[in-house]
Formats: structure tokens, C-alpha cells, sequence
């Protein structure tokens, strides 16, 4: 309390941090940066382990042996699949009830705000089939599920094929005591978006199902199979779900656990994991691998089917089964030896999973990165907003010795005055943002030589542009000249704004938080309407939210190593444009509105504070 | 001055009443860090609907609000958003009042000290001008109406609201120097929250102050105006019992408000100290801390009333931060009561330290209770020790908010009796250290 109640030392305290300010916000943004960046370093990062201990310590035997039968299985899944132009129905509750699975379905309906370009959808109707296989050896209180997503083409036939005979091959052992749930669903996530509403019988988006006959018990787990290839030569594991939610820890160890016991060779990012940490290649691998894991959660969209359990409290991933040129190839007996095993271990929960982490980055498979050591890392970042308003603050309570009170009074009317109306002004252009897209679409439609998604796609550009210009007009409208005082205290609530509003987006999605930190912290520290304007205005231009996605989009295609030129690279920006607007209606992200009505805005009142004069 | 206090009015009622008329009224009133089990209006309406069946509505666990509420909404249950807006108004002109009442006081004080030559001469800039006061009672009314804790307790229809209305009248009667009305606003908080019992300190010593009764203990005087305000106040309480005790025909209230609030039976989580504690606490140890945690909320009445005896209005706010911050179910609409208090001390602004930690550290905690709420509630991923950190901080800003007035309030005292500019023996500038 000496620092807090000594006025000696509070001077001294204050004065460094004043006279420092400068120096220390560099020093702590570098500071952020390189211990992101150390995060990849295989020293500094900890080994995964199983927490769990009814996964750990346990032995399973797995036997799966009918890998062929069920690669048969699905080349008769494929050729229904094709007579009947889409998902077999009939043909799957057959084969399902023939297994000995309770077998129920549900049909579901959607309408597209506006039509998916990507996957060439706009009304969407579909049925999911899914089998129960009731436990015999407990009370049917807790469920898993496998589920494998029938997609158009011939892609996913192996994964249906497999589900069938894991299901024939789990009926005939007694030692279930969950409810096991195969699914196979429809339309991918939409179709999975309404099995799980229907399961739990909620509607959050607005869609229209039949209501769900059967149930197993409250869900524990889940894993989501894609498999396109009769052999495959590596598993991918996919962690990354709705809004940047990852699921439990332990689910990605028991994968690579059994990966390792089975011999399978394991991917995450699509990446192997290698074993020369010491040196630069294999750090930059590394790098690589971490920061794809923090761009795709950035993005807040659920990369696979599991994607969407994890709202409901189900800790899921998807595996994908990768075909590449590799020598090793892994058959399909072995991959349903894998799932099998990772079900008995999961059977044996006596729990939900909760004593692994929640919160991590893996910059491989063995290694993971915690709370606690990332942290710091946006920590570093965002103190340098709260420097920045305590030197802000100091220059507001200290003015130039002039006695107090007739002058506060003075300073404070129209400080509130020219605060309110940019934010309110940007608060007003971040809702129009959000709404005009979708509700313009028509009107755009009929007037201009556009497709409707484009429409949706420019429109938002559109407004965003037109935000630029819009309130530090309005602003010189209504208040005239800006005053000093002002734009200090407009700067200082932006500021605190900013902070608050990262700080928070970090805790639910720590990558999002931190690429934001990343882009508009080092902004947010200089601007002020005394920089040379023009330069200014061109590196917040570059900063802004919508400039870190393209940037974004071009830095993605390079970590994945297939990297596009500018004009791929522009379609592809309005396609993730689109897609996260269709995220939003669809499946409940977060991302665009908080975007749209929190950052933006944000973003905006810098804007204004540069051209305040 | 009614003007602009109705232009207030008339925009905080917008407010509410838009509000009450949006979706977010519903998500609102299921959130723990607005309404308690003691003040939600869920457990209102099932208390309504057991009293409609003939039912005693404490034979469950669910109503816990007392027996003279129930009736009052028994009877206005279909204006209930009305009731709850008219509370807040009520709240906010009575502070208004009383603030107004207090401040010519002080002023009147002022004057009377600079004509006997009481200040010494280098404090002149410490004096308070008419002009910079003018505008404090609707400073403060505006601080409650516009307060988005307040908005937010009075859109969840939390009973909060009546309680801070039933002491804001309180706080305008005594200042009134109204004894009979204080003495039976007061008896009804107490009946309504127990906690507001600690505010017959500051009342009494208001009082005696209008009254130049002096502080002396040898003085039959002293001790018969005490008496008389005691019988008043147990009076008033005991009537208002009976009363509830005549309207449900059983002492069953008792146990279900009062033994609710003492021995914390309910750990749903909230901004409150309580919730962690009793939740981790082996068993037991509960009865131990359950009274050092309910004696911690009363005893600060005892050294604050010493050392502010001659500031009894000043002594209120202390009490009312000090039981919305120790209580055992508090809710932001406590907070809201004493926060609508800082306009008044507005002239301590110069001696003020922290302000601008304490205000960063509150706007953040009140930001991140629903995020961390979801993480642990909804997504899973968190966990209570997460949630009760940010408890935590929010309770140490408001702990250091109100030590910071209270040592700038007396920082200005002493600055009025020995000089702004103090020197040391040496002749060198000297600073005041609190240690």
C-alpha cells in the first residue's frame, strides 16, 4: 500500500511512467510480440499429458478386423448415394437397423439469409439418419457420438462406411456404458446445427426441424470422421470450433495417445510434427503450425462438424483422413481400430472431460501452450493502452497551474459534448454495418448487375468505406472546432474502450484478440491530431479491421503453402467476407457483429481523433 | 432548478421504458450480478402465485423478500414496471432533496466558520462557492437515474429498487431533521435488508447536530434523545412486524428473510464476498466465519462514527458503500445508491489518488462478469475461480474508491484547521503520509 498511499512515491512513479511512456509502450509491444513468437520454442512449451484418469491409466485391447467390409460398405453407400441424388435415407436406416441400432431421422429446412456461392446452397433441405446403440451395462444416462457427414460428390463415402461397420462391430461388445449415437448427417453443419438443436431442444438460429424421437442420454463426447480414401497416410486432427472454442485438452492427447500406440501418423494443421526443435527450420515449422491454429480460431467458424457440439458443452474434434504421396499408408482396419480404441476410453469416463485445459495453442501435436503462458503475451499488448490513458489522464488533471474549480467546470461541458456525438456517430455507422447488408440485398439486387451474395458482400464494403468519411463531418458539424481538451478526452475513452473490449475478446478467443491487439494497439498508442495526416490516415487505413482480414486471408494461403496472387486473393476476401456474414445467421458466430458493432466503431473514434482539427 | 430535475426524469423514464419493452429485459433479469435471491422478481411472481393459492409463500425455498412486498405487488402486480420506475424517480428526487437540504447546511456552516474566521488564510481555495454547488442535487439525481446499475436493477425488476427508495427517504427525512419520519424510514429499511440498521449512527448524530445536543455521555440530554429514537424506531419496527405477522398469520418470514439473509444459505454466485467463501468452507467452520463475515459488515460502524462524528451525511455514504460491498447478497443496484452520493463530494476531487485506477479497475470488472460468466457457465471452459477473481478485484476498486474519499474528505478537513500549505519544523514543504 506504500505505492498507493505514499504521495512521495506515487510522484516519483507517475513521472517515470510519463516521462517513459514512449519508450516503455515499444518495449512492451516488442515485448508482446517476441513472447508470442517464443511461445513456438519447444523449451517454453509444455508436453501434452493425459489429466484424465479414467483415460490414463487404463488398458484397451482393440480389434476391430473389418476394415474391407466396410470400405464394401461404402462403395454401397456411394453407388445409393448417387442413384438417389443425395443422401440414401431409406438405404441408411436399413443398413443401421440390420446392425441392431435404433434407428431414427429428422428432417430439417433452412433458407439462406442469402445464397452460399461457396457450396452453391440457398434453400436447403436435408434429413439426418442416426442409430442408437443403447448401452448394456449401465443406465442410459450418457451418450457419445461418432458422426460423418454426407457430402455431395464422392467425397466422405469411406467415412460412412466405416461409421456402419464400427456400429455392426460395437453392437456385438458388452462393455458399453454409454449410449453410442452414429450419426450421418445432411448438409454438413447445417445439418448438424439442427440435429443438435433438435437433440437439445433448443432454437437458437431460427431453423425449421422435425422434432428428434430418440435420445441417448446428455452427450459426453463426440468425434466427427472425414475420410475420402480407401487408404489414407495421415490423420488430421481438427480442434478449432464456433466462435474459437476449443475442446478439452485431453480429447486431442487420447487422439495422438492412440496415434502413437497404433502407429498412425498424426497431423494438426496439416502439419508432421518434427523432431529438430533446436533448429531455425524446425522452429519456423513451429511458428508455422501455431500461428494457423491461431488464424483459424481467429476466424471464429467451426472448422469440422465438431465445431458445434462445443456450445453445447460436448467436447468434440473431427478427424480427417489426409491421402497424400507419402510412402506409409495406413488402411481403413487400422483407423477403426484407432476410433475404437478412443471410444473404450472414452466409455470409461466417470466424468465429463474437465481436468485437462481449455485454453491452449499447439504448436504440435506433443506440445501445447496454456493460459497462463500466453497471457502475458496480450497482457504485454494491452498495457500499453492503459500507459497510454494514465499519461492521457495525468495531462488532463494536471493542467497548466490554473486554480481549479471555475475551470474544471468549463473544460468538462463541451468535453462531454464532443465525446458523445463521435461515439454515438460510430456507434450508429457500426450498426448500419451490421444491418444494411442483409436488408439492402434486394434493393441492390434490382439495381445493380449483381448476385445477391455480391450484393450482401459490397454493400458491407460499402458502408465501411462510407463510415471513413463520415463522422469527423458530422463531428465539425455540430461542435465546430475541436478543442484540445476534447480530443485528449475522446482519446482517453477510446482508449479505455479499447482496452476493455480486447481484454475481453481475448478471453473468449484469444487468437482474435491478440491479431487485433496486434494491428490496432501500436495505432491506437500514436494517433493524435498533431501526426502528419495523410501518412496517418493511410497506416490507420491499413490497420483497420477490414485491411487485417485481407492481410489475414493472403498470410493463411501462405502458411498453407498454396499462396493465390492479388485477384484470387481478392475473391477469396469476399468470400470469407460472405461466409462469416452466413456464420453469423447460420450457426450464432459472434464474429461479424462484434466486428461490425464494437470494433469498427472503435476503430472509428481513432479515425476521428486524427482528423479532430 | 425543477426544470432541468424533470427533463432528467422524463429521459431516465424514456429510457427505463424503452428498456422494459426490448428483449434484453428478460436476459437482464436472469443475470446474478443484477438481481439475488432476495430481490429477484422470479421468486416475487412464484411468492404471488403461492399467497393466490392460499399457500404461506415461504413453505418453499424459493420467496425470500418480505411479507409487506408481497402484499404491496399482491395489489400492483399489473403495474409492476410502473412501480419499479416510480421507485427509482422517488429514489432520485428524495436524494435530490436531501442533497439540496445538505448542502445549504454545509454552506450556512461555511459562512458562519468564514465570518468567525475559523479557516486559516491560505485555505480560501478550498472554500465552496454557491455557484459550483448549485448544481450538485441535480448532479446526483442524474447519477442515479442515468447509472446503468440502476437502470439495470430497475429493468430486472429487482426489489433493490424499493429498498434504495425506502432509504433514500430516509436519508431526506433525517435530513429534513424530521425524527418521527426517519425514525420509521429507517425501521423499514431494516425490516426490508437488516443492514440498514448501521444508518442510525449517522441519523442520530444528524439529528443531535440540528438539534445542538452535544456528544457528551454525561448528559442526560444526549441519552434521552437516543432513547426517544429508539423507541421510535423499535416501535415502528415492532408495528410493521405485527403487521406482517397479522397479514400471513405465521412467524414463518422470519426465518425464510431474516435467517436467509444472516446465515447465507444461498451461494448462488455474485458480486458479493460471500458465495467462494461458504462454498469452499469445510462445514464446520461455516458458523465461525459466518459471523465474523456479518459482525465485519456492522462493526465499521463503530471507528467511522467516532472519527466522523461531526460529518454524519458523509458518515451515511461510508455506511451504505460499506453494506453494498460486505453484504451478503448484494447486487449492482446497491452500488448504484452510493455511487449517485460522489457528485456531493465533488470538492474533494483535488485530494483524490486513485480515482483513475479505481475507475479503470471498476468499468473493467463490470465488463468482464458476464464474459467470464459465459466462459464458465456456457461455454464451460472457465471456472468459478475465474469469476470469483473478478469479484474479488471488483470489491478491492470499491474498497479503495470509498478509502479514498473518506482520506480526502479528511485531508480537507485537516487542510481547513492547519493551512493548505503545511510546513515542517524545518521550514520545508511538508506532506501528508497516511501510514
Amino acid at each position: 500500500m506504500g505505492l498507493l498511499s505514499d504521495p512521495n512515491r506515487r510522484r516519483a512513479l507517475i513521472s517515470l511512467l510519463t516521462r517513459l511512456n514512449a519508450p516503455i509502450c515499444v518495449v512492451c509491444y516488442l515485448a508482446g510480440v517476441a513472447w508470442f513468437m517464443g511461445l513456438a520454442f519447444e523449451p517454453c512449451t509444455l508436453r501434452t499429458y493425459m489429466s484424465e484418469n479414467a483415460m490414463g491409466s487404463t488398458m484397451v485391447e482393440e480389434r476391430f478386423p473389418a476394415g474391407e467390409r466396410a470400405l464394401a460398405t461404402s462403395r454401397e453407400f456411394s453407388a445409393h448415394k448417387k442413384k438417389a441424388g443425395g443422401m440414401p435415407v431409406d438405404w441408411l436406416v436399413k443398413t443401421m437397423q440390420s446392425r441392431g441400432l435404433e434407428v431414427f431421422t429428422q428432417t430439417f429446412s433452412r433458407t439462406l439469409p442469402f445464397p452460399d456461392e461457396n457450396k452453391e446452397r440457398y434453400m436447403v433441405k436435408g434429413t439426418n439418419v442416426y442409430g442408437i446403440l443403447r448401452a448394456p451395462r449401465a443406465p442410459r444416462t450418457e451418450a457419445l457420438v461418432l458422426t460423418a457427414p454426407c457430402s455431395g460428390g464422392d467425397s466422405n463415402n469411406q467415412a460412412v462406411g466405416l461409421l456402419l461397420g464400427l456400429a455392426q462391430y460395437f453392437r456385438s461388445q458388452i462393455f458399453w456404458a454409454k449410449d453410442i449415437i452414429f450419426l450421418v448427417n445432411e448438409h454438413d453443419l447445417i445439418g448438424m446445427q439442427a440435429w443438435l438443436e433438435g437433440y437439445h431442444h433448443t432454437n437458437t438460429t431460427g431453423m425449421d426441424w422435425t422434432p428428434i424421437h430418440g435420445r441417448g442420454g446428455s452427450i459426453q463426447a463426440a468425434l466427427s470422421l472425414e475420410l475420402s480414401s480407401d487408404v489414407i497416410t495421415s490423420l488430421d486432427l481438427v480442434l478449432e470450433g464456433l466462435n474459437g472454442q476449443l475442446p478439452n485438452l485431453d480429447l486431442a492427447n487420447l487422439f495422438y495417445a492412440f496415434c502413437q500406440k497404433i502407429g498412425v501418423v498424426c497431423t494438426i494443421q496439416g502439419k508432421l510434427q518434427r523432431n529438430d526443435w533446436d533448429s531455425v527450420a524446425g522452429y519456423s515449422h513451429s511458428v508455422q503450425t501455431m500461428l494457423l491454429m491461431a488464424m483459424k480460431q481467429a476466424s471464429g467458424r467451426p472448422w469440422g462438424d465438431h465445431g458445434l457440439f462445443l456450445r453445447y458443452h460436448i467436447e468434440a474434434v473431427t478427424i480427417k483422413g489426409v491421402n497424400s504421396f507419402r510412402q506409409y499408408k495406413t488402411d481403413a482396419t487400422t483407423v477403426g481400430r484407432l476410433l475404437e480404441g478412443m471410444f473404450r476410453k472414452l466409455n470409461n469416463l466417470l466424468e465429463r472431460l474437465h481436468q485437462s485445459y481449455f485454453f491452449y495453442l499447439m504448436p504440435s501435436l506433443s506440445h501445447f501452450v496454456s493460459i497462463g503462458y500466453y497471457m502475458p503475451a496480450f497482457g504485454l499488448l494491452g498495457s500499453i493502452l492503459l500507459l497510454r490513458a494514465l499519461d492521457l489522464w495525468n495531462q488532463l488533471v494536471t493542467p497548466p497551474p490554473r486554480t481549479g474549480d471555475g475551470d474544471i467546470e468549463q473544460v468538462s461541458s463541451p468535453g462531454v459534448l464532443s465525446v458523445l456525438t463521435p461515439l454515438v456517430i460510430s456507434h450508429l455507422t457500426g450498426a448500419a454495418l451490421y444491418f444494411l447488408p442483409i436488408h439492402f440485398q434486394t434493393i441492390a439486387v434490382e439495381h445493380f448487375p449483381v448476385s445477391e451474395t455480391e450484393a450482401v458482400v459490397l454493400t458491407a464494403i460499402a458502408v465501411y468505406t462510407a463510415g471513413l468519411a463520415l463522422p469527423h463531418n458530422t463531428h465539425r458539424l455540430l461542435s465546430g472546432e475541436g478543442t484540445e481538451q476534447g480530443w485528449k478526452v475522446l482519446k482517453l475513452v477510446a482508449l479505455l474502450y479499447l482496452a476493455v473490449l480486447l481484454g475481453c475478446t481475448a478471453l473468449i478467443n484469444f487468437s482474435l484478440g491478440f491479431i487485433l491487439a496486434l494491428t490496432l494497439v501500436p495505432m491506437a498508442a500514436f494517433v493524435t491530431p498533431h501526426v502528419p495526416q495523410v501518412l496517418s490516415a493511410f497506416v490507420l487505413v491499413i490497420v483497420s479491421p477490414a485491411c487485417t482480414l485481407l492481410f489475414s486471408v493472403f498470410f493463411f494461403q501462405e502458411l498453407q503453402e498454396v499462396p493465390v496472387n492479388f485477384q484470387e486473393g481478392w475473391m477469396l476476401y469476399l468470400s470469407v467476407i460472405s461466409q462469416g456474414i452466413l456464420d453469423h445467421y447460420l450457426y450464432g458466430s459472434v464474429i461479424y457483429p462484434l466486428i461490425a458493432l464494437l470494433v469498427y466503431p472503435c476503430w472509428l473514434l481513432f479515425w476521428n481523433i486524427l482528423f479532430w482539427k | 432548478m425543477a426544470a432541468p430535475l424533470t427533463l432528467v426524469l422524463i429521459l431516465a423514464v424514456t429510457i427505463r421504458a424503452a428498456l422494459f419493452r426490448s428483449s434484453l429485459a428478460d436476459v437482464i433479469a436472469d443475470r446474478v450480478e443484477v438481481v439475488s435471491p432476495l430481490t429477484a422478481w422470479k421468486r416475487v411472481v412464484e411468492g404471488l402465485a403461492l399467497l393466490d393459492l392460499g399457500v404461506s409463500p415461504y413453505c418453499g425455498d424459493i420467496f425470500h423478500e418480505t411479507p409487506l412486498i408481497i402484499y404491496l405487488f399482491h395489489f400492483v402486480v399489473d403495474y409492476a414496471e410502473i412501480t419499479f420506475v416510480l421507485a427509482d424517480v422517488i429514489t432520485a428526487v428524495a436524494l435530490y432533496k436531501a442533497v439540496q437540504e445538505y448542502n445549504k447546511q454545509q454552506f450556512r456552516k461555511q459562512k458562519y466558520a468564514l465570518e468567525m474566521d475559523h479557516y486559516p488564510l491560505d485555505c480560501l481555495e478550498l472554500i465552496r462557492s454557491p455557484k459550483e454547488m448549485y448544481y450538485i442535487p441535480l448532479k446526483v439525481a442524474l447519477f442515479y437515474l442515468l447509472n446503468p446499475f440502476a437502470i439495470l436493477s430497475c429493468i430486472a425488476k429487482s426489489t433493490c429498487c424499493l429498498n434504495n427508495a425506502i432509504i433514500a427517504l430516509f436519508i431526506l427525512s433525517t435530513m429534513k431533521a424530521n425524527v418521527l419520519l426517519s425514525a420509521i424510514f429507517l425501521s423499514l429499511a431494516t425490516y426490508q435488508s437488516i443492514y440498514p440498521l448501521i444508518l442510525c449512527a449517522p441519523a442520530l448524530l444528524h439529528l443531535m447536530q440540528n438539534q445542538y445536543i452535544p456528544l457528551n455521555f454525561w448528559r442526560a440530554r444526549f441519552w434521552w434523545f437516543i432513547a426517544q429514537y429508539a423507541f421510535m424506531c423499535l416501535g415502528s419496527l415492532f408495528v410493521i412486524i405485527g403487521l406482517s405477522f397479522f397479514l400471513l398469520g405465521s412467524w414463518d418470514y422470519l426465518s425464510s428473510v431474516y435467517g436467509f439473509i444472516l446465515s447465507v444459505p444461498d451461494l448462488t454466485p455474485n458480486i458479493g464476498l460471500f458465495w467462494y467463501f461458504f462454498a469452499e468452507m469445510f462445514e464446520h467452520f461455516r458458523l465461525f466465519f459466518l459471523c465474523v463475515f456479518q459482525i465485519n459488515t456492522f462493526f465499521y460502524t463503530i471507528p467511522l462514527s467516532i472519527k466522523l462524528r461531526d460529518h454524519p451525511v458523509f458518515l451515511i455514504f461510508m455506511q451504505l458503500a460499506v453494506i453494498s460491498i460486505f453484504k451478503s447478497y448484494p447486487t449492482v443496484g446497491d452500488i448504484a445508491l452510493y455511487l449517485s452520493f460522489l457528485p456531493v463530494w465533488s470538492h474533494l476531487q483535488r485530494f483524490l489518488r486513485n480515482i483513475f485506477l479505481v475507475s479503470c479497475i471498476l468499468l473493467v470488472c463490470s465488463a468482464l462478469f458476464p464474459v467470464l460468466w459465459h466462459l464458465w457457465i456456457y461455454a464451460g471452459s472457465a471456472n468459478s475461480n475465474f469469476y470469483y477473481a473478478i469479484t474479488l478485484l471488483f470489491n478491492v476498486a470499491q474498497i479503495l474508491l470509498v478509502s479514498d474519499y473518506f482520506y480526502a474528505f479528511l485531508r480537507r478537513e485537516h487542510h481547513l484547521s492547519y493551512g493548505l500549505y503545511l510546513k515542517r519544523e524545518d521550514g520545508t514543504e511538508a506532506t501528508l503520509v497516511l501510514k
